[in-house]
C-alpha cells in the first residue's frame, strides 16, 4: 500500500519510570490513506496520544517504523502539523502573529504571509480578533486560531490531540462541523485522537479502538454513514453501542489497574 | 452624586491616619517636649524641603533657560546624580546578568559550570563589597557603579534562569512542529515566554540598585541623595535629613511606578495583566 499517508509497522513504545518499564504501545500496524480522517479512540492510558506524538516525531518509538508522507519519521516537522488540546498558542503573540509564525519559519515573503493569514482569518471568522492576544479569546476561539495556525503552512496532514476535549458541548459541535468543512474542502489527512465515542463516529472515516496498556489496535471500525451525520439516527446509535462496548471493556481494565495502583505511566 | 460622596468618604479614610500622625508629630514638636534636633516639626521639615528643592539664585534670563533655572536647586542635582548612578549601575548589572541567565537557563552545561560560583557569591550582600570596592576603585563614581551593578546583577540573573527553565515545553514543541530552527526557539519562544520572570527580576534588581546607591553615596561620593542626608547629619540638620529621606522615598516610588508601567505594557499579553 504505497499511497498511504502514514504507515505504522510494529510500533512499540516502552517508557521507563522509576525503574519500572511500562509498555505504552505494542505491535501497532496501521495505514492511514491520504485524505482520510481517522480517529484514535480509547480510555486514557491507552497510548493514543503517545502514538500521535510518535507520528508527530516528538517522541520516537522504541521499535518499529513510522513512515509519513513517504519519509521515515525522525523528527517533528511542518508536514505533520499538530493541534494540541491545550491550544499551545504563543500567548505573547497576537492572533495574527500566531497564524503567521509557521509561514515566517518557512521564509515566505512578507506580503504573501499577510495575504494568506488575512484570508485564513476571514475563513475562520477570526478576522476581527487578529490583534487580540490569546488570553482574550474563549477556548473555542483559541482552538480555531490553533487550527488556522497549522492550516497556514498548508500541511498535507493534521495531527490533532483531543483538540476539542476542553470545550463545552455546543462549541465542540461547531468546531467539529468546521473541521469537517475544512477537511472536505482541503482534503487533508487527519489523525484525530479522542476519548469521545460520539465524536469519533461523527468525524471519522475509520475509528481505531485501542486497548488499555499495552496500547494495541483492538478493532478498526469503518464508518460509512453519509455526512453530515445525524447523531440521533438509528445507524449512528448502533455504531455507538458497538464501539461503546469495545471501549468500555478497555475502560474496565483501566479501572482495574487504577484500583491496583498500577496506572502511573 | 452618590459616587462623589463615596469617593470623598474613601479619600477621607485614606488620609485620616497620615494626617493624624502629622498632627500629633507637629503638636509634640510645638509643645517643646523634644529637641528640634532630635525631631523637627513637620512644618519645619516642609520649609527645609522647599529650601532644598528651590533654586539658590533668583531667575536671571541671561544665565540660561527658565527650565534650567527651575532645576538648579540642590535637590534636583542630588536626585539626578542618584538616578544616573542607579540607571548606569543597573544597566551594567542587568546587561551582564541577562545573557548569562539566558545561557544558564537554556544550557545544562553552562549551568553546571557557572552555578557553583553564582551560589557562593549570591548570598553576599552588595554592601559587604564596600571595602573591596574602595580598594579596587578608590572613591567617586566607579565604586558606586560597581556596587549598584552588583546589587542588580543577582536578582536579574536568578529570575532569568528561573524564567527560561519555567518555559512550558508545549510552546517549544509547537514551534518546532511549525518548523522553527534552534535559534528561533531561543529568541522567539524562550525569551518572550520567560519575560514575566525576567521583568520581575529587573524590578527587584532596580529596587536593590536604589538601596545600594544610597549606601554607596554615603561612603564613596560627594553628591546624591544618600550623600546629602549624611552631610546634613554632620551639621545636626535633622530637618534636612528627613527632607532628604522623603525625597529618596519619592524617587523610589517614581522608579517603581515606571517599572510597573513598563511591566504592564510588555506583559499586556499575559494572563492576569489585563486592565
Amino acid at each position: 500500500m504505497t499511497d498511504a499517508a502514514i504507515q505504522l509497522r510494529g510500533v512499540r513504545k516502552v517508557f521507563t519510570t522509576g525503574g519500572r518499564e511500562v509498555v505504552a504501545l505494542d505491535g501497532i500496524d496501521l495505514d492511514v490513506a491520504a485524505g482520510e480522517l481517522v480517529c484514535l479512540l480509547g480510555p486514557s492510558g491507552c497510548g493514543k496520544s503517545t502514538l500521535l506524538n510518535a507520528v508527530a516525531g516528538f517522541s520516537p518509538p522504541t521499535s518499529g517504523t513510522i513512515v509519513a508522507n513517504g519519509r521515515p519519521v525522525t523528527d517533528t516537522g511542518p508536514d505533520r502539523a499538530m493541534v494540541f488540546q491545550e491550544y499551545a498558542l504563543f500567548p505573547w503573540m497576537t492572533v495574527e502573529r500566531n497564524v503567521a509564525f509557521g509561514l515566517e519559519m518557512k521564509g515566505t515573503p512578507r506580503a504573501q504571509i499577510r495575504e494568506r493569514v488575512d484570508r485564513l482569518l476571514r475563513q475562520l471568522n477570526l478576522h476581527e480578533f487578529k490583534d487580540r492576544f490569546p488570553k482574550d479569546l474563549s477556548g473555542g476561539m483559541r482552538q480555531r486560531v490553533a487550527i488556522a495556525r497549522v492550516l497556514a503552512i498548508d500541511p498535507p496532514m493534521l495531527l490533532m490531540d483531543e483538540p476539542f476535549g476542553a470545550l463545552d458541548a455546543l462549541t465542540r459541535r461547531t468546531l467539529q462541523d468546521e473541521l469537517l468543512r475544512i477537511w472536505a474542502a482541503l482534503k487533508k489527512t487527519i489523525v484525530f485522537v479522542t476519548h469521545g465515542i460520539e465524536e469519533s463516529i461523527y468525524l471519522a472515516d475509520r475509528v481505531v479502538v485501542m486497548t488499555y496498556r499495552p496500547g494495541t489496535v483492538k478493532r478498526i471500525v469503518p464508518i460509512t454513514l453519509p455526512r453530515p451525520r445525524d447523531t440521533a439516527a438509528p445507524e449512528f446509535n448502533a455504531l455507538k453501542r458497538e464501539i461503546s462496548q469495545l471501549v468500555m471493556e478497555e475502560q474496565a481494565r483501566h479501572a482495574e489497574a487504577e484500583a491496583a495502583g498500577t496506572t502511573a505511566a | 452624586m452618590n459616587r462623589l460622596i463615596r469617593h470623598g468618604v474613601r479619600l477621607g479614610r485614606q488620609l485620616l491616619v497620615p494626617v493624624l500622625v502629622l498632627a500629633v508629630w507637629e503638636a509634640i514638636s510645638d509643645a517643646g517636649w523634644v529637641s528640634p534636633i532630635v525631631l523637627p516639626s513637620p512644618s519645619q521639615v516642609l520649609l527645609r524641603w522647599i529650601a532644598y528643592a528651590k533654586p539658590a539664585e533668583p531667575y536671571d534670563p541671561a544665565q540660561g533657560s527658565w527650565l534650567g533655572w527651575a532645576f538648579s536647586g540642590e535637590l534636583p542635582h542630588d536626585a539626578v546624580a542618584s538616578l544616573i548612578r542607579v540607571a548606569g549601575g543597573f544597566a551594567l548589572g542587568a546587561a551582564l546578568a541577562l545573557p548569562l541567565g539566558l545561557l544558564m537557563g537554556a544550557s545544562r552545561i553552562v549551568h553546571e559550570l557557572m552555578n557553583p560560583i553564582v551560589q557562593i557569591l549570591r548570598p553576599i550582600p552588595p554592601i559587604a563589597y564596600i571595602p573591596l570596592a574602595i580598594l579596587w576603585f578608590g572613591l567617586g563614581n566607579p565604586p558606586a557603579f560597581f556596587l549598584i551593578s552588583l546589587g542588580a546583577f543577582f536578582p536579574v540573573l536568578m529570575n532569568t534562569i528561573a524564567g527560561v527553565r519555567s518555559v512550558d515545553a508545549i510552546y517549544l514543541r509547537a514551534a518546532r512542529n511549525l518548523g522553527a530552527p534552534q535559534s528561533t526557539l531561543f529568541w522567539r519562544i524562550m525569551v518572550p515566554a520567560a519575560m514575566p520572570y525576567i521583568l520581575a527580576g529587573l524590578r527587584i534588581g532596580i529596587g536593590v540598585a536604589f538601596i545600594v546607591v544610597i549606601v554607596a553615596e554615603m561612603i564613596a561620593v560627594n553628591s546624591g541623595l544618600g550623600y546629602r542626608i549624611l552631610e546634613a547629619r554632620e551639621y545636626f540638620w535633622s530637618d534636612k535629613v528627613i527632607a532628604g529621606m522623603i525625597s529618596i522615598g519619592i524617587a523610589g516610588l517614581g522608579i517603581d511606578a515606571f517599572m510597573n508601567r513598563l511591566n504592564s505594557w510588555l506583559l499586556r499579553w499575559h494572563r492576569g495583566m489585563e486592565g
